[in-house]
């Protein structure tokens, strides 16, 4: 076992060496010195065999018939028939390859590895007598507070206890601006204490961190295997020893020795089994550098035929950073009831309420104001809310008011009408079974997203759709700016999940593209689920496709790049079956012998590795940069009135 | 049932994983063996009381792979 290992450390040594000793020997040759040049061509094929030979027969050990056995048969042999020139060539570009392998693969899995790289490794944890120890981040416990400086990594998922400082977030959401953070606010594992001193309480370690479990899931994806990968694995396995009986049957039918152990090297299944991973690794670790974080082959393949993508509006599509533009109040009272509301809200993380919330801040307070008891929320409606005086307050859409048998007066209809057009959302404040307020909040569009649309569309998306939850009027107008196929509006969740299902009973192939846990259930049925937003656990662990960022321009590369690794994987493939034909046909015409022929199959090895590592480099042309003009083009009618 | 995740030195070719994934999964106490590829990993679900990860450290070891760390999670 001993001499294994040390055999496996010192292979690329040995490599050099049999290299020198093929050249002597061929020196030697052409000097005239047949028998140096037969001694120094058998001595490197026998250093050259015996890494190849340890390797077959171990994999032979555990029931696998590997390549290498294949090239250790055809060696043998060759070594049996006095063709040490042959054998000694064979095995030297066997090894050679292997090498140039090993490093080329190593460019394509870069990515993955600066990733890790990242992964903080102690954490210095402050103890009950004020002293700080310096502890593996394995051996960390939940609660443990650990003492972070200026510098320095943040070694857990947890929330400040004492301090304040700047954060580089970069790892996790790809923003890689510091952001300002104190007491009580999180933290992640990952990033980077940019300025300040920091104490933090862990609620989450070691492989729990959200950091860990993007590190794992990119990981876990390379090796996601593709439905061609999947085929080609299966052929492998009944491939190689159907070569070994092939060549078995050419030697009883032709006696032909030399030709038989040929066919031994020639059925090597180098490229075609490298071929396809190599793509999808070079592909996903070229999304994990921009931000996609695409798990796995399988996805790959299905996101590159993607024809329907389905986003929800809010916060997708437009900003989610929400603005009042109107406040209308009904009934002949002077004292405004917008602390109330703001009061009740603040039990949402809903984005209608948080604008609602930092509106009524701008305005004076005013005091007397009963407080909020209780607050419930009515899901795909709004809030239902028990006030100290007894009374029930109601804030949300029409919905919410048609349930409590509130009713709407044509004036006060006109109002909601009029906002609606202008393309505002409505919130409806009601108390008393009367409406007494009409909130109007709008919601600005990405100024990159109509690009970025256009973009999709360029790249082969035949309808774009957008399903939200919000009153028809506005949606429209959103979809109009936007130029969408089909705008859906007034959906709760479970409608949104029937339209995706719809979809693909029509047979379409169908992206939906979220960001809320209230999408999860669409995000899971979709073909591909894209999850806006990177550090959440349920976006990343119900999605097949992450956009850290939440950046629409991720989108726009994730789904060029894996139609981009899918024909890459494709050329690949014919690369790999051409090369066979090669090949067979040289072997056939008498061109190609053992030596010849380990060369063009290497050769086709390195191709597909070269091949794919252009994926590295991949980025979408059609992402064109905004000028000024657009984006204040795009600016929603109710901002610019 | 534990959880035993072995980073090795970096695997080259598919051959290898195969190896590594039938070795493992045939000692005693093995359930499931993952042999991530490009990762160099090897996440293998056991038994705590017919073997430890040092025992799947050392099949590997042995197979002439280096194991550069190893993580157990108990379950």
């Amino acid at each position: 076992m001993k001499f294994e290992r040390w055999i496996r450390q010192h292979t690329n040594q040995i490599t050099v060496l049999v290299g020198s000793l093929i050249v002597a020997g061929f020196v030697a040759k052409w000097t005239n010195n047949f028998a140096i040049s037969q001694g120094l061509l058998a001595g490197a094929s026998v250093l050259a065999a015996v890494p190849v030979i340890i390797n077959a027969v171990e994999a032979l050990r555990y029931k696998t018939i590997s390549i290498e056995l294949l090239v250790s048969i055809a060696v043998i042999g060759a070594f049996i028939i006095q063709e040490y020139a042959e054998s000694a060539v064979v095995t030297f570009l066997f090894l050679f390859g292997s090498y140039l392998e090993n490093k080329t693969l190593a460019k394509t899995r870069q990515s993955i590895k600066k990733l890790t790289e990242m992964a903080p490794t102690t954490a210095n944890v402050l103890q009950a007598d004020g002293t700080v120890v310096a502890t593996d981040v394995d051996l960390l416990d939940e609660g443990d507070v650990v003492l972070v400086k200026t510098g320095g990594q943040i070694p857990v998922d947890g929330k400040i206890v004492a301090g304040s400082g700047y954060v580089n977030e970069a790892s996790i959401t790809g923003e890689s601006r510091p952001v300002a953070k104190q007491t009580a606010e999180s933290v992640f594992s990952g990033s980077l204490l940019t300025n300040g001193t920091l104490q933090i309480e862990a609620t989450k370690v070691g492989d729990e961190t959200t950091f860990a479990k993007i590190i794992e899931l990119v990981e876990e994806a390379q090796d996601a295997k593709s439905p061609a990968e999947k085929f080609i694995d299966r052929f492998a396995t009944y491939y190689t020893p159907a070569v070994l009986v092939l060549a078995l049957i050419v030697w009883l039918f032709s006696q032909d020795f030399k030709l038989a152990i040929t066919v031994l090297v020639l059925g090597c299944p180098g490229a075609l089994v490298i071929g396809a991973p190599v793509s999808n690794v070079a592909g996903i670790g070229n999304g994990a550098n921009h931000g996609v974080l695409i798990k796995g082959g399988d996805v790959m393949a299905t996101l590159a035929k993607v024809d329907t993508f389905v986003f929800d509006k809010t916060g997708t599509l437009t900003r989610g950073e929400t603005t009042v533009s109107a406040y209308h109040q009904f009934g002949n009272t002077n004292e405004t009831i917008l602390p109330l509301v703001a009061q009740i809200e603040q039990q949402s993380d809903h984005p209608l309420g948080q604008a609602i919330i930092n509106y009524a801040k701008q305005q004076a307070p005013i005091a007397h104001m009963p407080a909020v008891a209780q607050v419930d929320t009515v899901k795909g409606q709004g809030l239902l809310a028990q006030l100290s005086d007894g009374q029930k307050m109601l804030v949300g859409n029409w919905r919410l008011l048609a349930d409590h048998q509130v009713t709407i007066n044509s004036e006060q209809q006109q109002v909601i009408n009029d906002l609606q057009q202008q393309g505002s959302s409505t919130v409806l404040v009601a108390a008393k079974q009367q409406l007494v307020a009409v909130i109007g909040v709008a919601d600005q569009i990405r100024p990159e997203v109509p690009a970025k649309l256009q973009a999709l569309r360029d790249l082969g998306a035949k309808q774009l759709i957008m399903l939200t939850g919000d009153n028809q009027s506005t949606a429209q107008v959103v979809g109009e700016q936007l130029g969408l196929d089909q705008v859906r509006a007034e959906l709760l969740p479970e409608d949104k999940l029937a339209i995706v299902k719809q979809l693909q009973a029509n047979g379409h192939r169908v992206a939906f593209v979220g960001d809320g846990i209230n999408d999860s259930p669409s995000i899971a049925t979709a073909d591909i689920g894209i999850a806006m937003g990177g550090g959440t656990d349920v976006a990343v662990e119900t999605s097949d496709v992450v956009l850290m960022r939440s950046n629409f321009g991720e989108l726009v590369h994730g789904y060029g790049l894996a139609q981009k690794t899918m024909a890459n994987l494709r050329e690949n493939i014919t690369i790999a079956i051409l090369t066979v034909v090669f090949l067979l046909v040289g072997l056939v015409l008498g061109y190609i012998y053992m030596a010849s022929g380990m060369l063009v199959h290497e050769g086709s090895i390195l191709v597909v590795i070269f091949n794919a590592m252009r994926l590295l480099k991949y980025q979408n042309k059609k992402d064109p940069k905004l000028d000024v003009n657009q984006v204040n083009e795009m600016k929603s009618p109710v901002q610019s009135k | 049932m534990s959880k035993a995740i072995l980073q090795l030195d970096g695997l080259s070719c598919p051959s290898c994983m195969t190896k590594i994934e039938n070795a493992v999964s045939q000692q005693a106490g093995v359930e499931q063996v993952k042999v991530l590829f490009n990762a160099a990993k090897v996440k293998a679900d056991f038994d705590a009381e017919q073997t430890t990860a040092a025992d799947l450290a050392n099949v590997v070891t042995n197979l002439g792979y280096e194991v550069k760390a190893v993580k157990v999670k108990e379950n």
